[in-house]
C-alpha cells in the first residue's frame, strides 16, 4: 500500500471506518430536509423563475429588451456567457487534471465540483441560445443538411467551434460525472428504506455491481476520461478567447488571450467552489472530508492562477504600448482612464491584489477570510470579461459612434436569474446526490485517514506479513 | 444445472486480499469478488484480466477524428468552398488550420461517449437493471468473495469452507443458484 508522510495532514479527520464514510455523506440525504434548505431553496427559485420570465420576455419582444446599441452589440450576453463557461471549469479541472496528477485531496471536492461545472454550463449555454432571439432556430447552428442551397455553417468560424467545444464539454462533463456517481447511487440504493427512492437510486445506479471487473473497467475509465477532459478544458476556453482574439478590434486581437483566459477559468472556477463548499460543509456536517488543509490548496490554486491573470493584465497593458499601434494603446489607456474606470480598477483589485493576500498562511486558512476573497474573486472576474468585452468596443475608430452601455432591467433579470437557477440546480443536487465520491474516498481512507495514517500499524492483522511496515 | 455457491463476507479490503491469496496458491478458483471501492491489486490473484476499453477508445477517437475530417472537407471544400476576399477554399490541407479545434473537439466527443457507452454495455450497467451483488453491505463497508463450487470441482463444499475458515471471514453464506 502506498505510505504517506506522518507529517503531512490527514486527508480524512477524526476516525472513521468505511461504514462511517457511508453513513456520514448518506445521512443529509436520508434525513429530512433542514429548514434553511427550504429557506434557500425558494429563494433561489423565485429568482430563478424571474430569470425564466424575463427570458420569455426577451423571446416574445427582440432582444432591443437589452441594453445593447449599434457601437456596443455584444455586452452582457457575452460577458455571462463567458464568466459562467469560466465558473465552470474548476470541476472537470478538479476531477480530470488532479486525477491524472494523483492529487487525493481532489476527492474531498471533485464530486460536487464537478456538479457545480454542469450547471454552470448550462447557465453558460443559454446566453448564446437567448440571444439568437429566435431560439426556435437554434439548431441552426449544427451542420444539418438544408435547403438554402445547402449552405453549411462555417466552420472558419470561432463561434462555431464555440459551438463544438461548449457542446462537447458539456456532455463529456456529464459523462464522467454520472460514472463516478453510479457506485455512490448503488451504495443509496442498498441503504435507503422507503420504496419510492429506493426505486429511484435503485433506477440511477444502472444496477452496479462493485464486481472486481466492474471496477477494474471503472478505474480505466476514470483514468481515460480525466486525460481527454484534461486538453478539453484547455481547449474550450482557448476557443471562447478566440471568439474575441481572431478578431480585429483593438483589446481584443491579442495572442495572449488563450493562455490568459484559461488562468482565468481556473482561478473563478476555484473560487466558485470555495464559496460552495465552505457553506456545504457546514450545512451538512462534512468537516471532517473538506477541512482547513482542502481549502488551503484550493487557495494556493487560486494564488498561482490569480498571479498567472494579473501577470496578463499587466503583460497586455505593455505590449499595448509597445506594439507602437495607437489605436491598441488607445484602447487600453482608455480602460484604465476612460469611463469605464471604474470596471477596469474594480478588476485589479478583486483579481490581482486579493489573491496575493493569500501567501500569507494565517490568511489562506482563515475560512471566513477565504469566503470573502472567494466571492471578490467571482465579481472580478465578472468585472474582467465586462472591462475586455464592453471597453473595447463602446469608443471605436469612429468617434462619432462612441457610445456608453446601460444595463437594462431585463439584462439584469436574465443575469441574476441565471444565478437563481443555478443554485436552484446545485440545492436539489446536495439534496439528492452523493456530494462526496464515497466510493473514492475509502480508498485513500487507510493512506490518508487521520486514525490510519498515524497508528503505529496496529490495525495490520497478525497474519499479514509486515512487508510494507516502516516501524521495523 | 444446479450450482451451489459460496459467499465469504470479509469488513476489511487487506483481509479479503490476504485471504483470496492465500486460497489461490492452494488452487482455489475465486469467482468474484464485489466490493464497495475498487481494491488495487486484487485483479491479477484472482485472475481478472485488464480491461481493453482503452483500445475501444482510441478507436473511437479515431473514428471521430476522420468523421470531422471528411465532414468538414465536404462542407467547406466540395460541397460550398467558401470564398473570402477572393480567396477561395480550394484544398483542405491548406485550410486546415481553421478545421483543428472541431477536429479535435470531436474526436474527444466520439472517445468519451464511445467509451462510455462501451463501458456500460460490458458492464452491464444500464438503467434498470437489477442489482446482482450478492449482500447490500457490499457496497457500504463489507467485501464478498464468491467461491463457484462448479469451477472448483476438485475440492468438496467442506473443504472449501474449512479453507476459507483459515482466511478470516465474518460471514458465510451460501446459495444455490439454476
Amino acid at each position: 500500500m502506498h505510505k504517506e508522510s506522518a507529517i503531512r495532514e490527514p486527508l480524512i479527520l477524526g476516525h472513521k471506518t468505511y461504514g462511517d464514510i457511508t453513513s456520514d455523506v448518506c445521512k443529509p440525504i436520508e434525513d429530512k430536509a433542514p429548514k434553511m434548505w427550504y429557506i434557500l431553496f425558494g429563494i433561489a427559485l423565485v429568482i430563478g423563475l424571474y430569470g425564466v420570465g424575463c427570458i420569455f420576455y426577451l423571446l416574445g419582444t427582440g432582444i432591443g429588451v437589452w441594453g445593447l446599441n449599434k457601437t456596443i452589440g455584444w455586452a452582457w450576453d457575452i460577458t455571462n456567457f463567458v464568466w459562467w463557461v469560466g465558473i465552470g471549469h474548476a470541476g472537470t479541472l478538479i476531477s480530470a487534471v488532479l486525477l491524472l496528477f494523483r492529487q487525493k485531496w481532489r476527492m474531498a471536492i471533485n464530486r460536487s465540483a464537478e456538479a457545480m461545472t454542469i450547471f454552470a454550463v448550462f447557465m453558460a449555454g443559454m446566453f448564446p441560445l437567448i440571444h439568437m432571439g429566435r431560439l426556435w432556430v437554434g439548431y441552426w447552428t449544427l451542420p444539418l443538411p438544408n435547403q438554402f442551397g445547402s449552405l453549411w455553417v462555417n466552420f472558419n468560424s470561432p463561434l462555431l467551434w464555440d459551438v463544438f467545444a461548449i457542446s462537447t464539454y458539456l456532455s463529456v462533463s456529464v459523462v464522467f460525472w454520472y460514472i463516478g456517481l453510479i457506485p455512490d447511487f448503488a451504495t443509496l440504493r442498498d441503504r435507503v428504506k422507503r420504496p419510492i427512492p429506493k426505486k429511484m437510486y435503485s433506477i440511477l445506479s444502472f444496477g452496479w455491481s462493485g464486481r472486481a471487473k466492474n471496477w477494474n473497467r471503472f478505474e480505466l475509465v476514470s483514468l481515460v476520461l480525466a486525460g481527454l477532459a484534461t486538453p478539453l478544458v484547455f481547449s474550450v476556453h482557448s476557443i471562447v478567447s478566440f471568439d474575441f482574439a481572431t478578431s480585429v478590434i483593438p483589446g481584443w486581437h491579442t495572442t495572449i488571450f488563450p493562455p490568459y483566459f484559461v488562468a482565468g477559468a481556473v482561478f473563478s472556477g476555484f473560487a466558485m467552489v470555495q464559496t460552495l463548499m465552505l457553506v456545504m460543509r457546514k450545512a451538512m456536517r462534512l468537516e471532517a472530508y473538506i477541512h482547513t488543509r482542502h481549502v488551503e490548496y484550493m487557495n494556493i490554486v487560486i494564488m498561482v492562477t490569480g498571479s498567472i491573470v494579473g501577470t496578463a493584465y499587466i503583460t497586455e497593458l505593455f505590449i499595448s504600448w509597445y506594439s507602437g499601434v495607437e489605436y491598441e494603446a488607445y484602447a487600453f489607456i482608455n480602460r484604465f482612464s476612460g469611463p469605464y474606470w471604474w470596471a477596469y480598477w474594480s478588476m485589479m483589485t478583486c483579481n490581482v491584489i486579493s489573491p496575493q493576500l493569500m501567501w500569507f498562511k494565517p490568511l489562506r486558512r482563515s475560512l471566513l477570510f477565504t469566503f470573502i476573497i472567494s466571492i471578490v474573486v467571482n465579481i472580478g472576474m465578472w468585472f474582467e470579461r465586462y472591462v475586455i468585452i464592453v471597453s473595447s468596443i463602446h469608443r471605436d475608430y469612429l468617434p462619432s459612434s462612441w457610445s456608453m452601455h446601460y444595463p437594462s432591467h431585463i439584462d439584469l433579470g436574465v443575469y441574476v436569474g441565471t444565478i437563481g437557477l443555478f443554485f436552484v440546480f446545485f440545492l436539489l443536487f446536495a439534496r439528492f446526490f452523493p456530494v462526496l465520491p464515497i466510493a473514492e474516498l475509502k480508498t485513500i481512507l487507510k493512506s490518508s485517514g487521520e486514525s490510519y495514517k498515524n497508528a503505529p500499524d496496529t490495525h495490520h492483522h497478525s497474519d499479514e506479513s509486515h512487508n510494507n511496515n516502516n516501524q521495523h | 444445472m444446479a450450482d451451489k455457491v459460496i459467499y465469504a463476507m470479509y469488513d476489511d479490503d487487506d483481509v479479503l486480499k490476504d485471504g483470496a491469496k492465500k486460497l489461490v496458491s492452494k488452487g482455489v478458483k475465486v469467482s468474484e469478488v464485489f466490493s464497495p471501492f475498487p481494491i488495487h491489486g486484487i485483479d491479477p490473484i484472482i485472475g481478472v484480466k485488464n480491461t481493453r476499453l482503452g483500445i475501444m477508445a482510441f478507436m473511437y477517437a479515431i473514428t471521430g477524428t476522420l468523421l470531422a475530417t471528411i465532414g468538414m472537407r465536404y462542407f467547406m471544400i466540395v460541397d460550398w468552398p467558401m470564398n473570402v476576399g477572393g480567396k477561395p477554399n480550394n484544398s483542405y490541407l491548406q485550410n486546415i488550420l481553421a478545421f483543428i479545434p472541431i477536429t479535435f473537439e470531436f474526436t474527444v466527443l466520439c472517445a468519451a461517449h464511445g467509451m462510455a457507452l462501451t463501458y456500460f454495455l460490458r458492464n452491464k450497467t444500464l438503467p434498470g437493471l437489477p442489482a446482482q451483488n450478492p449482500d447490500p453491505r457490499t457496497t457500504d463497508d463489507k467485501f464478498v468473495m464468491e467461491l463457484r463450487l462448479s469451477e472448483n470441482s476438485s475440492f468438496t463444499e467442506e473443504e472449501l469452507t474449512a479453507l476459507l475458515q483459515t482466511t478470516g471471514y465474518v460471514e458465510l453464506d451460501q446459495k444455490v443458484l439454476n
